[in-house]
Parts: structure tokens; sequence; C-alpha cells
């Protein structure tokens, strides 16, 4: 085991290598740099060279990639040009308000995924579980925008019941219980899209593999012995039936930390895809560079996460 | 009563003589599924509403009438009202649809033919050219979507490219950062094809590689194509609204679903103008939905043993 992750961490270098080239290559065929997009009028042509010099933007492409590259393989991602900090310090500002988002529409779905899942299997065919296909269709089609503009015009807008956007009530000190209570009412909306659009893959994935498991000989046992259907279904079927659902776990990770660019945008929460937007926008390389690459890791690390979890939770899987 | 029961009969055995062909068994069970077949009616229905549409329409959108009509609630001569410039959003919510469905199509077409093409040859030679493509293959995977997406759009208006081809620019970027699934399926489907008896067949007749696959390999991965290309054409719808709701993707004067949906950005158009955004986000949903279904029913019905 030990052997196998070292091998596929060694791997993951190479692939690192193409995908930091390609990243790279993209963003310097954007015409434009910080200081053209920042575009101040007062600012002379001298002094427009002198930053260039300073960010380093005056070098050939070729000559930042390796400059680039080599301080990112120290774990040295530079200084975000717009927010005057090191990278990592701005991923780990942002990251946090994006994750809460993240983490709980992940255990919302989890949770709602493998309760329909299950019963819709247990019931297949039963107008319950034809219901359930048609929601889940509709919830694998939502774009997330469009879903989140329409929540929040009636639910912020016309109802009234939940702000329309942000992270908490502007010019609000609320703190303790009262700060708690304003994130919640802010966060519900996002984490209900989330939730929205996560939960329809899953619910399907948990349905075929419960269906699959059901119809096993040892399922007729447990039912030969007389034990009671709910000791069937949730302790002997679903154990089984939750065994490959478990790479997907490791698939989640860079959804977590990867902030939901789109939603935040519509729900103006200040998380991480937002920000990573806007270093777009400005010509940010670094951060944009930096948290590219950062994303590209968690999704290897992912893969690997879900192929050893896969390994261990199914013995007869070998990893070699 | 003789004469009438002898063809009957005959009928009845004539299936047993002559097996049906695969595509016909897998359109019986693509009939026999509801849900794909309504999912294919409401396609139809809303391709027909795209592409024949707007001849209908007594309305032009270079007809601009700023002073008289602007921002119309819904009503007899306009069904769905009219924007900020005078302009009929019923006619340009069919004009989107054209856009945003042919980006579609386009895209996945090129992310299938980009993606079988590689994946046949990683299956077929194996060894280097495997190796070297699913590297390739991996890199694309471990690439974050959206944001080079993203970065692309900011590229494409950077470089001041017209709406006209920014069309055909993005179906290409879509297509291009599409293709791994398609050649990871076809790979891993020649990999047993080629083993089989058939190959060792084309092997005996000296054909050569290039007529092996294209001939004998790659006609038996189409089921597994086409329920791709399916489901891909949805994706890829979504993704161009989403790109051009942040306005990097199809851009004005081009209309499409997605950014017909950006006028709810400003806030009295959200507020009091619903009919400007909320029928082409209406029009996405129920278009995806539907390739969805039919993608699912042709997955059965192709493939049972894909369904997972």
């Amino acid at each position: 085991m030990k052997q196998y992750i070292i091998r596929r961490l060694l791997q993951m270098i190479p692939t690192l290598i193409g995908i930091s080239i390609l990243v790279f290559a993209i963003s310097s065929m954007v015409p434009g740099d910080y200081i053209t997009a920042k575009n101040s009028p007062s600012m002379t042509a001298e002094k427009k060279a002198e930053l260039r010099a300073i960010y380093g933007l005056d070098k050939p492409p070729v000559e930042r990639y390796f400059t680039w590259a080599g301080n990112m393989a120290v774990g040295n991602l530079g200084d975000s040009l717009q927010h005057k900090q090191p990278v990592t310090k701005v991923i780990n500002t942002y990251v946090w308000n994006s994750f809460i988002i993240a983490f709980f529409s992940l255990i919302f779905s989890w949770i709602i995924a493998v309760f329909t899942g299950v019963l819709s299997a247990k019931f297949q065919y039963s107008f319950f579980d034809k219901m359930v296909t048609l929601l889940v269709f509709l919830c694998m089609s939502l774009p997330s925008f469009f879903i989140g503009l329409l929540l929040i015009k009636v639910f912020a807008l016309e109802l009234g019941w939940l702000p329309i956007g942000g992270m908490t009530t502007a010019g609000s000190k609320a703190t303790g219980w009262g700060y708690f209570v304003d994130v919640l009412e802010h966060s519900f909306l996002p984490i209900l899209v989330l939730t929205m659009i996560s939960t329809g893959s899953l619910t399907r994935y948990f349905r075929t593999s419960m269906l699959e498991v059901i119809r096993q000989d040892y399922i007729r046992t447990a039912r030969a012995k007389g034990l009671k259907e709910r000791t069937v279904i949730f302790k002997h079927a679903l154990r089984n039936a939750m065994l490959p659902a478990i790479t997907l776990m490791g698939f989640e990770l860079p959804a977590l930390f990867g902030g939901a660019i789109i939603l935040e945008k519509v729900f103006v929460w200040p998380g991480i895809g937002q920000v990573y937007l806007e270093s777009i926008t400005v010509r940010d390389y670094p951060f944009m560079l930096g948290f590219t690459i950062f994303l590209a890791v968690l999704t290897l690390i992912g893969n690997l996460i879900s192929d050893v979890l896969y390994g261990a939770a199914d013995p007869r899987i070998r990893l070699k | 009563m003789s004469l009438e029961a002898a063809p009957l009969d005959m009928k009845t055995q004539v299936p047993a003589k002559q097996p049906d062909s695969p595509w016909r068994i897998a359109i019986r069970r693509f009939t026999r599924n509801r849900l794909a077949v309504i999912g294919l009616l409401i396609l139809v229905v809303m391709v027909l509403f795209c592409v024949v549409g707007p001849w209908f329409s007594p309305y032009d959108l270079l007809e601009y009438d700023v002073k008289n009509k602007k921002n119309l609630a819904p009503n007899a001569e306009h069904w769905l009202g009219t924007d900020k410039l005078g302009r009929d959003t019923l006619l340009r919510l069919m004009l989107a649809g054209r856009i945003s469905l042919l980006v579609g199509l386009v895209a996945t077409a090129i992310s299938i033919l980009i993606g079988a093409t590689l994946g046949a040859l990683a299956g077929f030679y194996r060894r280097f050219a495997d190796t070297i493509i699913m590297r390739i293959a991996d890199v694309f995977m471990a690439l974050p979507t959206l944001p080079i997406l993203i970065i692309m759009g900011a590229i494409l208006s950077d470089l001041k490219v017209e709406p006209k081809h920014r069309v055909y620019f993005l179906m290409l970027i879509l297509g291009v950062l599409g293709w791994t699934t398609i050649a990871r399926l076809v790979r891993g489907q020649i990999l047993t094809l080629r083993e089989q008896e058939f190959m060792q067949a084309t092997e005996a007749l000296g054909l050569r590689d290039r007529r092996k696959i294209f001939r004998h390999l790659m006609p038996n991965t189409i089921p597994i194509i086409i329920v791709t290309a399916t489901l891909g054409v949805a994706g890829a719808i979504i993704a161009e609204s989403a790109l051009s709701f942040l306005g990097i993707g199809v851009v004005p004067p081009t209309p499409s679903w997605g950014n017909m949906i950006t006028s709810a950005n400003s806030l009295i158009d959200f507020r009091r103008r619903p009919w400007l955004w909320i029928p082409p986000g209406m029009c996405i949903l129920i278009t995806v939905v539907a390739i969805n279904l039919i993608g699912d029913g042709l997955r059965d019905a192709l493939d049972p043993k894909m369904k997972k």
C-alpha cells in the first residue's frame, strides 16, 4: 500500500508539469497584464516599465515560466498583485467561506441521496421511485446560476424571507449567536442550490448500487433468518451498496476547496471562487496561476484518495 | 377461416426465422422507455421552436424601436414582452436557442472527433502511443474546466474577437476541453475488441491498420459514442450558458440563452422584468432535462451493461 501511494505520488509529477505548462501557456496568450488592466491614467510610461520590472512582467514568457515553476516546486506560489499578499495567504483567507457552503451541501446531499436512493431501490417502479427518477433528472440538469437567481427572486425579493446576497448583513456588528444566525440566513440559498445540484447524480448512484446488492443471495438469507426489513436494508444491504460510493468521497475534494465560481457570483458570497474570477479580470497572474494549480493538485490527490479508500474498503481490490 | 389463418401464422413465424437487427432491438427498447420518448418529443418541439419559429415572427431583431416599445411587459403583440432596445423577447429567445443548441452540438462533435480518434489510436497501438495519449488525457482531466474556460473567454474578449466569430471559438474551446471522457471509453472498448476473433480475421486478410481501426473496430464503439455524445451536448449547453452568463461566452449582439439571462444582473430588470430572463432560463432547463432523458434512454437501449 505504502509503495502504491508513493508511486502514485511520483506519477503526479509529470502530470503536474504538463498542467503547469498548459496553464501558463494559456495565460501568457492573454494580451495585456496587471499594469494595463489597472489602467490608471496618472501612471507614466516609465513608471509602468518600472513596475513591470518589479513584478518581473518584462521578461520573456519562457523565463517567467521557469521562475514561476521553480518557486512553486518549493511551495512558494508568489504574491498576489491585487491583494499584495502571498497567494497562499489569500487562498487561506477566502477558501473557508467557500468551504462552509461546500461542506454543508456535501453533508445534506449525501444524507438525502442515501435515503431517497435506498428507498427508491427498495420500492423499484413504484410511484415514489418514478417521482425520484424525474426529480433526479431535473436536479442533474439545473443550470446553477439560473436556479440561484430564481430562488433569490422568490425568497429574497418577493417574500423577503432571506437576504439577497453576501455573507453577513452590511454594517452588522453582531457577534456570537447573532453572527451565526446572520451567516446561516445568508448561506441558506447557496447551500440549497449546491445541494440540489449534487443530490441528483448521487441519488442515482445509490439507487443502482442498491439495486445490485438487494438481489444478492445473502440478502435473501438475511430475510430468511427473519430479520426485520429495516435491518436487512440499512444494515446488510446499505453497507455493501455504500462501498463503491466511497470512491466518490475523494472526488469531492476539489469541490470542497475549489469554490463555486458561478454560484458565489450570483449570491455575492465572499468565497475563493469570486476572488478567482476577479483575479482573471484584473490579470493577477500569480493568484490566477497559483489557484489553478492548487485546484489541479486537489483533483489529483482526490483521485488518489478515492483509489486508496476503495482498496481499503474492499479487500477484493488489490492496489498494485 | 383457413384462408385467414394462414397469413397470420406466417407472420408469427417471420421473426423466428429472421432475428431483429441490434439497431431495431435498440429502437424498440428506446420507444418502450416512456421518459426517454417524452424527452425526445420535448427536444423535437424545442428544436422546431428555435429553427422554424423565427420565420413566423412578424418582428425583426434589427428593428429597434427604443422610443415606443422599450421594456414592454408581455402582451398580445409581444407575447414575452420586449427588452430595453424594444426588441421582441420571443424572437430573441428563438434565435438564442439556435445559437445555444448549435454550440452544444458542434462542441460535442469536436470532442467526439478528437476523443474517439485518440482513444482508438491509444487502444489499438497500446504501448508508447497509449502511454503518451493517456498521459495527456490525465493532464486534461486534472485541469479545472470552468476556470480554464473563463480564462479562455477572457482571452477572446481581450483579442476583441468579433461576436460573430466568437461563437466558433467557443465551440472549439468547449470541444477541445471535453475530449477525455470519450477517449477513455473508446480506448477501453478497443482494448478488449482488438483481442477478439474477428480481428484475427482482419489480420489474416492482411488489412491495413487504418482499415482495421476505422472499418472494423470503431463501428463497434458507436453505441458508447452515441450515449456519451448525447449527454455531452447537455453538458456543453450548460457550460455555454454559464460562460455567456458571466459575459465571456457568446456576447451580444449575438443572442444566446445564457447571455439573455445576464439582464438579471441589473436589479430593475431582475425585479420588475422577469420576462427578460426567466424564459431563457426555462429553455435551458427544459432542453437539458430532455437531452438527459434521451441520453439515459439511449444508454438503456444500446448498452444495458453500461448502466452504472
